[in-house]
């Protein structure tokens, strides 16, 4: 019996020293805390790519810290600011000529030429990228001189193409022009060589590091120096473990929404928000009720007007978000699209919160509450029961939801809160099998063009496929060209724009396809335990954005990471 | 000797295909689509994910009739290939795996192994002690039915929250690469710590109960009684009912292991550690057919092969077995 125990422990002891020696493979690394910016937000699951064709799954920074676009777009002011191209103007309707910036070099130390911007662009019409529908109406790229190129296109989609501006990352010809297509459309990418502010570091399952480029040509060029020596983005594992690492300093950005920021604001913690009131954060995009008009009785108007008026939106904000958010525009046009609300039009038929406006129309309607059960009938008498799905788990939804079925019931709306897992609400808003949703995907842009394309997206076949929006099935041809007239339209011709966003504001408050609620913030919660300097939006204070996400990089983000400074340490 | 692992290997055989089709089979049952989430995540635009969602149905070989990719994946198992994940696109499932199973040998064999030991010790020990019966016994029945992630979270927020003593989540400190460093093995320790004592302590007290009732049982047994009549020493009798207790404990070792590892699961996605259970659960959330059923072949080809070992083992140890399988040759 001794010996089996003895062998038994000898193992036991075996397996813990295998366990560490398979576990310690690389190289020694220790990253020193005062040079080390710890982010998390984004990454949700261990890096598992660098492609910056594969949106949504590269790792946090592909594109931004790596590789970078032609420009960076600043939302709160609507400004293009040049980066990789130095100007970029329309010669004639179809003719986008792009100059870029000389002295551009990838990580390795070769050039960044026009070449590699065409080869990038060129890759799109070679193999299935997540850009390769702008050749539908992109004809050619050709080279005017050693900086210059002109795109020509079959149909200027002005709008579109100034999104792709930002968007679109350019990536070395030396390295990705002797790569197969499918490599190039779904390889991980191992090691990306690019032109940005960092160099691949390395990784582990719980972190992504990158590491400063001193050879970063805006150092140079723009005069731009980024702080941090280690970016540490940190993956996910939940909310309250972010929230703890962020009230105790180790994560010195944060781009989760942790519930009751607002309260810790002054509770002693070294933490501070872009607003230091409410809503304490800059809007990210709209949160609506997506509504399925396919169904009875949603595809009725009044009773969609009914909904509208029933739904208490400032109850959700003060005791849902504890005001981190804000209650929406009727037209659901974010606050830095201001200046595209058509107030007259919002005046005559925008609709909001209005109880006894709700009982009114639903009984003019003729629904009426013919059982007496407190809830209204169908107009046959049949009884009306809607489920209003949310993903689970999305705790601040999943309370939006029931406090949406009770301000409902108040009206007499029987409306019942369900939480399918993540992919069981995706696939009833895709194959159109839901009553109500609420949906939050189009995001802040260059134009409203993009949040119109979504909720007013015309290939109501493809929505399983493209996921276009568009959920609840609105179909009207007349709102579909004005969004296609509107991308056509020159994004300098600001009174033009105006009118088709006026024309479509009329349809979308008249009709209402879907019912804006509140606005999603970007959620960012900072420590100024180890770095200072933060965004804010104080006069005299950086205003770029403080988020980490994909695609806000490019949207100023990378910017507040030249003026951070490091807290002198005791 | 021959015909009996014959039989046994048989039903290993048996176990396999019905555990690995089952474990093909769930991912499939739940709604929606894969794919789907994989564009979701992308935010694309709609005109470019019409063309990346048929790229990747046939990446992922989704476009096939359901038969052809049971088929298909058979095919593929017995060339080790276990395919790609979806949630961490392009990795494949195997490297995924590999990376997160030092971390489970590192948690569960020593919280297996150690607890049934000092279980054991223990349970013997206290039948033996009324006080210590009276005490420590009905707090291992407690233990023994506590909830694996309830007492995780308990450790967590007791010694990580509350009182700062030892970190609660991830496998080594944040600021650390793992590499043949004092400081880093001492991190990967600290964080070892809590999910190891939520295992150890849970699977302590049951096998403290078990031990301790075997041992009564056996004490109260003919040859016990014949021994003491016979006059033998308190301690040769202990001895041998010590033994005779042991072999329903190690059946007991191999009937427990699947739940062991289950709470294994509950206990690394408490504590954010990254071995094969914290991998399921985002296989689930992620609906990754391709590595939850890699993670789930892996639990099953671990558990089979440790009931094997058991069973080898238990020839070792009883020696009954032996004498019948001599019997039978």
């Amino acid at each position: 019996m001794r010996r089996v125990v003895s062998i038994l422990l000898v193992l036991a002891l075996l397996t813990g020293v295998l366990g560490v020696t398979s576990v310690a493979a690389a190289a020694t690394t220790e990253f020193p805390r005062s040079q080390t910016l710890y982010t998390g937000g984004k990454q949700w699951g261990p890096p598992s790519n660098w492609n910056p064709f594969m949106t949504g799954n590269y790792a946090t920074g592909t594109i931004g810290l790596c590789y970078e676009t032609l420009f960076l777009y600043d939302p709160l002011t609507a400004k293009f600011t040049p980066w990789l191209a130095s100007s970029g103007k329309w010669t004639n309707s179809t003719t986008y000529r792009l100059v870029l910036r000389p002295g551009l070099t990838w990580s390795d130390g070769k050039a960044l030429t026009v070449d590699d911007v065409k080869f990038t662009i060129e890759l799109g019409k070679k193999t299935t990228l997540n850009f390769s529908s702008l050749w539908s109406w992109l004809t050619s790229i050709s080279k005017v001189n050693s900086t210059t190129l002109d795109f020509k296109f079959k149909t200027a989609l002005y709008q579109e193409w100034d999104n792709y501006l930002y968007n679109l990352p350019i990536v070395p010809q030396h390295i990705w022009g002797t790569r197969s297509l499918t490599d190039v459309a779904t390889g991980a990418n191992d090691k990306p060589v690019g032109s940005g502010a960092y160099l691949y570091n390395t990784y582990d399952q719980t972190k992504m590091v990158w590491e400063k480029n001193v050879n970063w040509w805006a150092t140079k060029a723009l005069k731009l120096s980024v702080a941090p020596k280690y970016i540490i983005d940190l993956v996910n594992t939940s909310n309250e473990n972010s929230l703890g690492l962020v009230l105790q300093g180790q994560e010195d950005l944060n781009n989760n929404y942790l519930p009751g920021i607002s309260t810790l604001l002054t509770g002693g913690y070294a933490l501070h928000t872009y607003y230091p009131s409410a809503p304490y954060n800059i809007a990210a995009n709209t949160a609506w009720l997506d509504i399925n008009l396919q169904k009875k009785p949603m595809s009725d108007l009044a009773f969609r007007k009914a909904l509208a008026y029933g739904i208490n939106v400032a109850d959700i904000v003060s005791r849902d978000y504890n005001n981190m958010v804000q209650a929406s525009n009727p037209t659901g046009l974010l606050p830095m699209w201001n200046k595209y609300v058509d107030q007259a039009v919002v005046k005559k038929l925008g609709i909001t919160y209005n109880p006894a406006k709700a009982k009114q129309v639903l009984a003019a309607a003729g629904y009426k509450d013919v059982n007496h059960d407190g809830y209204v009938e169908n107009k046959d008498g049949t009884k009306i029961t809607l489920k209003l799905i949310v993903p689970n788990g999305w705790s601040d939804w999943m309370a939006a939801a029931q406090m949406i079925s009770k301000s409902a019931k108040a009206v007499g709306l029987r409306i019942v809160a369900s939480y399918p897992d993540f992919n069981g609400y995706l696939d009833a808003r895709l194959k159109g099998t839901f009553d109500l949703a609420i949906d939050n995907q189009a995001n802040v842009s260059n134009s409203p063009w993009t949040y119109y394309h979504f909720i007013f997206y015309d290939q109501l076949k493809d929505i399983p496929t493209t996921q276009g929006g568009n959920y609840g099935r609105y179909n009207n041809k007349t709102a579909f060209a004005l969004v296609t007239q509107l991308d056509k339209t020159k994004t300098t011709d600001l009174t033009a724009m105006k009118a088709v966003i006026s024309k479509l504001q009329t349809i979308q408050l008249a009709n209402l396809p879907m019912i804006p609620l509140w606005y999603n913030g970007m959620w960012a919660q900072m420590s100024t335990t180890y770095w200072t300097n933060w965004p804010s939006s104080v006069a005299g204070k950086n205003h770029y954005l403080p988020v980490t996400w994909n695609g806000y990089w490019n949207m100023t983000a990378i910017l507040m990471l030249t003026q951070l400074k490091a807290v002198k340490q005791p | 000797m021959r015909r009996y692992f014959g039989r046994k290997l048989l039903i290993y055989i048996i176990t396999f295909i019905l555990a690995v089709t089952v474990d093909w089979a769930i991912p499939r049952f739940m709604p929606g689509n894969p794919v789907e989430i994989l564009i979701a995540r992308a935010g694309l635009k709609a005109e470019s994910a019409k063309l990346i969602y048929s790229y990747y149905m046939k990446a992922f070989g989704l476009n096939v009739p359901i038969w052809r990719q049971y088929l298909n994946f058979w095919i593929a198992l017995f060339h080790g290939d276990l395919g790609v994940s979806l949630w961490l696109f392009p990795q494949p499932v195997m490297k995924i795996i590999k990376q997160a199973v030092p971390y489970d040998i590192l948690l569960l064999l020593p919280a297996i192994l150690l607890s049934w030991l000092a279980g054991n010790k223990f349970g013997a020990y206290a039948a033996r002690s009324k006080w210590l019966d009276n005490t420590i016994s009905p707090l291992a029945y407690i233990l023994q039915a506590t909830p694996y992630m309830w007492l995780g979270m308990l450790l967590a927020w007791l010694c990580g929250v509350r009182l700062h003593l030892l970190p609660f989540s991830g496998a080594y400190s944040n600021a650390m690469m793992p590499s043949f460093s004092w400081s880093f093995v001492w991190s990967l320790l600290q964080h070892w710590i809590l999910p190891f004592a939520s295992l150890f302590i849970v699977q302590f007290g049951g096998w403290a109960i078990g031990m301790r009732n075997m041992i009564i049982y056996e004490l109260e047994a003919d040859y016990s009684h014949y021994l003491e009549a016979l006059g033998a020493p308190r301690k040769l009798v202990r001895s041998y009912a010590f033994h005779n207790a042991l072999l329903p404990q190690i059946t007991g070792l191999a009937l427990q292991l699947g739940a062991i590892v289950g709470g294994a699961l509950a206990t690394e996605i408490v504590f954010s550690y990254p071995g094969i259970g914290f991998l399921i659960l985002q296989a689930i959330q992620n609906h990754d057919y391709f590595l939850l059923q890699g993670s789930c072949l892996f639990i099953i080809i671990g558990v089979l092969l440790a009931n094997f070992l058991i069973d080898l083992a238990y020839v070792l140890v009883d020696p009954r077995t032996r004498v019948g399988m001599q019997g039978e040759g």
